[in-house]
């Protein structure tokens, strides 16, 4: 049991480093490079906390897609980044207060939240997936109507309109 | 014993610096940076919950959450795309244009 709570530990001193840069550093590449750092971390706590299929498919979906989006898009606008010289936060102070006023509220009402005595049996693959297809079906179904829906929304979004254009 | 304790705290610490990050950050990716942050913070406290009263659903729902956050992230991406071509800039306070 230690031995769990050191590795969480170090993974959870690499995520709030990693936080602190994303939301810290100047280039915006770096806080994305250390936003990798962070979903690695939360893969690394999901994966001793007994969720295996959770922290691959953080690694997978995060890491590997959201990520690399992010990455895209940063360099696709980087000129225009680069020609502004301005600060790239502002009111650093006021939200400093803000943000740790909310930690400590929320550090506040943490231990109301005690464990239950007995403590939770090991969480299996083979229950997530029966669960996911049986009680949880309609919350499934929903995500992939978002999915379609988000799609071909982006699709919309993003794509030039030639045709305006060309008649 | 299960560590619940600590990982909520390590929670609501990933939870602040998102808002932090949402607070000050110029640019809208870096905004969405933030976002991501909170709704990690989220998921890892659905799972800890998961973990210590021995629960399917919380792992389900942290499941449902990157799926919703990569739903967000293209769209939040594409909506940049646009305003890049449109408005020609990536900071969110230089965008006033429905502003009286």
């Amino acid at each position: 049991m230690t031995i769990q709570l050191g590795i969480i530990g170090l993974f959870a001193l690499m995520v709030l480093i990693g936080a602190l840069w994303v939301v810290m550093l100047r280039s915006l590449f770096r806080a994305a490079m250390s936003l990798g750092l962070v979903l690695v971390g939360v893969a690394g706590i999901f994966l001793v906390l007994g969720a295996e299929f959770l922290a691959f498919a953080q690694i997978l979906i995060y890491v590997g897609a959201i990520l690399t989006l992010v990455v895209f898009a940063i360099m696709l606008t980087a000129k225009l980044h680069a020609a502004n010289a301005a600060p790239a936060s502002r009111q650093t102070g006021p939200a400093a207060l803000i943000s740790l006023g909310l930690f400590i509220l929320l550090a506040s009402i943490t231990p109301v939240f005690a464990p239950p005595p007995a403590g939770g049996e090991i969480v299996t693959l083979a229950a997530l997936g029966q669960q996911l297809v049986t009680t949880l079906i309609l919350p499934f179904e929903v995500i992939s109507l978002v999915f379609v829906v988000a799609m071909v929304g982006a699709i919309a979004v993003a794509a030039t309109r030639r045709d305006k254009t060309s008649s | 014993m299960s560590p619940l304790q600590p990982l909520l705290l390590l929670s609501c610490a990933l939870f602040s610096l998102g808002v932090f990050g949402m607070l000050t950050r110029r640019n809208a990716i870096g905004l969405l940076l933030a976002v991501e942050l909170i709704l990690n913070a989220a998921a890892l406290n659905f799972v800890a919950f998961s973990q210590a009263v021995g629960s399917v659903h919380g792992q389900a729902f942290a499941l449902f959450i990157i799926a919703l956050a990569a739903c967000e992230a293209v769209v939040g991406l594409a909506i940049i795309m646009s305003l890049v071509r449109t408005a020609n800039t990536v900071f969110a306070d230089e965008l006033d244009l429905l502003k009286g």
